[in-house]
């Protein structure tokens, strides 16, 4: 092989391995159906889409460590507040990512911390109420850096 | 080792909320990571913790393996009464660590 064709080949193999990658780790790592998960939680009950905050970076340089603020617009009086957070990344490996039950010293219903996610996705919350109601609030996030998928799946 | 720090303000007046900053030190290893040799590290994550404010469970947290490496936590009070804050945690390994921080309230 001359150099000149060596030098078109890896060329062309560069450019194909670097092009998709984003687009690579969404089809290793398709959605999965949290809904049994989520109707673990409300057992069926409806879940109303309203007054759950999810704060996260529109872009994520490293989905290894994600600032996520979680904020419920909830009085948290003794009759009305929220009792249950339960945090899902449905594109990771592993959809639960955590879940938070506060008791009645919790003064606000929120919550931070920093979370993983292995590629583009949606952050999905599901707070629990008193009375058995339920909310939910979600957020796109794009990752740049991915977690937990150097490995292959 | 568990090391880790529990952040609050020492002093706090009746009725006012305060924030609780929790930082474990743990690798919560996710089980998808291999050593350089190949072998496959196993899971191991902090999944459970819980928040006492003497004998009232403040908040109890379960954890996956998307929470990140040395779990960070915060979340608001209005602590009832003064009080050690302790907080307890166990790992898919059964290693258990606790940090404790002493609120007065005035």
């Amino acid at each position: 092989m001359s150099r000149r064709h060596f030098l078109r080949a890896a060329g062309g193999l560069a450019a194909g391995a670097a092009l998709p990658a984003a687009a690579q780790s969404n089809r290793i790592l398709p959605v999965q159906d949290i809904a049994p998960l989520i109707a673990r939680i409300t057992g069926g009950r409806p879940v109303e889409k309203r007054d759950v905050t999810v704060e996260l970076p529109s872009l994520a340089e490293n989905g290894n460590s994600v600032p996520l603020r979680i904020r419920v617009a909830s009085p948290m009086s003794a009759t009305d507040l929220v009792t249950d957070l339960h945090v899902f990344a449905e594109r990771n490996p592993r959809p639960f990512v955590a879940a938070y039950h506060f008791g009645p010293v919790v003064a606000r219903a929120q919550v931070d911390t920093r979370i993983r996610l292995a590629v583009e996705q949606r952050v999905l919350v599901i707070a629990a109420l008193t009375g058995g109601r339920f909310l939910s609030g979600e957020t796109h996030v794009v990752v740049t850096s991915a977690a937990c998928i150097d490995e292959g799946i | 080792m568990a090391l880790a720090r529990l952040q609050v303000s020492p002093s706090v007046r009746a009725g006012e909320a305060v924030e609780v900053r929790l930082l474990v030190q743990h690798p919560m290893e996710t089980g998808f990571r291999r050593e350089s040799d190949g072998r496959a590290v196993p899971m191991n994550v902090v999944n459970s913790l819980v928040c006492r404010l003497g004998a009232v469970e403040v908040l109890r947290a379960e954890f996956g393996s998307g929470v990140s490496a040395n779990p960070y936590l915060s979340f608001w009070i209005v602590p009832p009464a003064s009080g050690e804050l302790v907080v307890e945690w166990v790992d898919d390994a059964g290693v258990k660590g606790r940090v404790a921080a002493t609120i007065a309230v005035t």
